[in-house]
């Protein structure tokens, strides 16, 4: 595994305006991805997974900080320098229905970005690379003029995965790309995300909220409260040692199928997500932490490296 | 690609297969394009003269002669019918394209741009959508005069706001769908993903409208000739056939009903067709309408 790190976000944020007012939907991220290896950002609906992602193509405009990729600050990029930026990332949408065009047949949802890019100089040459690329996701030739809506959603992922594929990117946010699919599916997906990986050097960061899928793929992990990363560690020192409250919770609240054990874990979280909506200084677990006390809150905690490699924001380490 | 594999093409197309699979919907093509062709070849077609009075054979009722009888001028009724044809698709058709041209371009230039020019389109739309049609057009056709290119230009403006509205509606709509940010991320710049992503989708609804306005304008056609700013007199045009013969509606009905008649078959056949239309163009609904093909691969799992 090479040690360059291709993509890397200081301080993220963005704040979207709302009427009862500042929404903080990712607040003060910061995490490196090494180039060939997996992030996974975990988290419960609304803490901001999927706008991180967005975040980091311009899908939408960050409010402060910097993502930096390949050794280039990004931040600031117009759409136009964004055209040939996004050549290199790519994305894979949760819904597959949603994200296909239900006008274009497959051929032409694949085919989209090399026509756009203006890669193939003849029509044979379109043509070849839109097979190649269909093979390559394993989908049938026979299916390049069906309609997405017509086939299942597996083979509608397959689609997505392919249009992301076909400029040859180094980097692809996956945006919960198993979620929409039935169990099987998402294995078969996972499957050809981690073979691709494995034959292009592809980087992904993967926004789940499916902690078995995250442990499958992911090298790194990124667990996120309300716009905040908690913890951040590799994936084995994170499942072994969860050291933030709000991470032990998730992974209790995982059922262990065991012949054996029939009772499952007892401490189940409680509570719900606070609002977002202007959040107050301090830990946002706070309110539903059992650990929680006067140190957490009025002031924000960092996140610190409590062992090499694994960071935790939590007063529970404090020395 | 030869001209016969491009042919093969067309009569394979979904569209056209879903179309011919409703007999009803082939029966109303068939109707409308007899119609249509009486109307181009109708010194061909018609009996008479429809210039030529009659003034001892005016008033006639239906008969061997004359099916549909005479009117006041003693001119066959039939023979005027068939030359209003000319006006009424002329007018149907023309003014139609020119409000769905305007109106969609209006509409997607409003649902995209947003903000200042969003509110000053629709806002303009609005004040157009305010005055009844029929009084628009009247108002156009006093700027621009009479005549047939008029009319066309005058009904075709005063349908413009329906179009814009509906199309800015459903560029609302289809902006925030995931395919369209899916296709900026392959490349496509703002007008690109407009054109091949935004619009295709706002379409449907669009043709649904071409078609019943359809025979809107040719009833505002009828109208207008009849308030005296349409078609000049001697020239037939269904509406205002109606329009002189509603006068002896106690004595010879058949004057005005069997333009009347005319009226509603087309507006009927235009209707039929334009649902057809819109079903044939839903890619979703496809598989379920079209008998034969490869509607069968659907859903596996």
């Amino acid at each position: 595994m090479e040690e360059k790190v291709l993509v890397e976000v200081k301080d993220l944020k963005k704040y979207f305006k709302t009427t009862k007012g500042m929404l903080h939907a990712v607040d003060g991220v910061n995490f490196q991805i090494k180039k060939g290896t997996t992030l996974g950002v975990v988290g419960e609906s609304g803490c901001g997974k999927s706008t991180l992602g967005r975040l980091l193509l311009h899908l939408h405009e960050s409010t402060g900080g910097q993502i930096i990729y390949d050794g280039v600050d990004i931040t600031g990029y117009d759409e136009k320098q964004m055209h040939e930026v996004r050549k290199k990332m790519q994305m894979i949408f949760q819904d597959p229905q949603a994200s296909l065009d239900p006008r274009k047949s497959v051929k032409d949802l694949i085919g989209e970005p090399l026509k756009n890019y203006k890669v193939c100089k003849t029509k044979d040459e379109y043509e070849k690379k839109v097979k190649e690329i269909m093979e390559t996701v394993g989908l049938a030739e026979r299916y390049a003029e069906s309609y997405s809506h017509e086939l299942d959603g597996g083979r509608r992922q397959r689609i997505g995965i392919g249009r992301a594929l076909a400029m040859n990117p180094e980097f692809i946010v996956c945006d919960e790309p198993v979620s929409a699919l039935d169990v099987s599916i998402q294995a078969q997906v996972l499957n050809l995300l981690m073979d691709l990986q494995d034959d292009k050097g592809l980087t992904y960061i993967f926004i789940t909220h499916d902690l078995s899928v995250v442990k499958h793929i992911s090298h790194e992990i990124v667990v996120m409260y309300l716009g905040q990363c908690v913890e951040y560690a590799k994936t084995d020192a994170l499942f072994k040692n969860p050291m933030h409250p709000y991470t032990r919770g998730l992974l209790d609240a995982v059922p262990i199928p065991s012949l054996t054990g029939k009772k499952l874990s007892t401490e189940v979280m409680k509570g719900e997500l606070t609002s977002p909506i202007e959040p107050k200084p301090g830990c946002r677990f706070a309110q539903r932490c059992p650990h929680a006390t006067d140190k957490c809150r009025g002031k924000d905690i960092p996140l610190r490296e409590i062992e090499p490699g694994h960071f935790v924001a939590c007063t529970l380490f404090e020395k | 690609m030869n001209r016969k594999s491009a042919f093969q093409k067309i009569k394979n197309s979904r569209v056209v297969r879903v179309i011919f699979a409703r007999k009803s919907v082939v029966f109303c093509l068939v109707v409308l394009l007899l119609l249509i062709l009486a109307a181009i070849f109708a010194p061909i077609v018609a009996p008479y003269d429809p210039y030529k009075q009659d003034l001892k054979g005016m008033l006639q009722g239906m008969g061997p002669k004359h099916i549909f009888g005479t009117d006041a001028m003693g001119r066959d009724v039939l023979t005027r019918i068939i030359y209003g044809g000319r006006v009424s698709f002329t007018v149907g058709l023309v003014s139609v394209l020119i409000a769905g041209t305007i109106g969609m371009i209006l509409g997607l230039i409003a649902g995209m741009a947003g903000g200042i020019v969003d509110a000053v389109i629709m806002r303009f739309m609005d004040a157009m959508m305010s005055v009844p049609m029929i009084i628009m057009a009247l108002f156009l056709g006093s700027i621009f005069g009479k005549g047939l290119g008029n009319i066309c230009l005058a009904i075709g403006i005063s349908m413009i706001p329906s179009y814009a509205r509906v199309t800015r509606g459903q560029v609302l709509t289809v902006r925030e769908m995931d395919y369209v940010t899916a296709g900026t991320l392959c490349g496509a710049s703002k007008l690109k993903n407009t054109i091949s992503h935004i619009f295709p989708n706002c379409v449907s609804s669009n043709i649904v409208l071409m078609t019943m306005n359809l025979g809107n304008a040719i009833l505002n056609e009828a109208a207008l000739s009849f308030l005296g700013m349409g078609i000049n007199p001697p020239t037939a045009s269904w509406g205002s056939m109606v329009n002189d013969g509603y006068k002896y509606m106690g004595t010879n009905a058949v004057i005005a009903i069997a333009p009347g008649l005319f009226i509603m078959i087309t507006v009927l056949c235009f209707n039929m067709v334009g649902d057809a239309l819109r079903d044939a163009m839903d890619p979703k609904l496809r598989g379920t309408l079209g008998k034969k093909g490869k509607g069968k691969k659907g859903k596996k799992g």
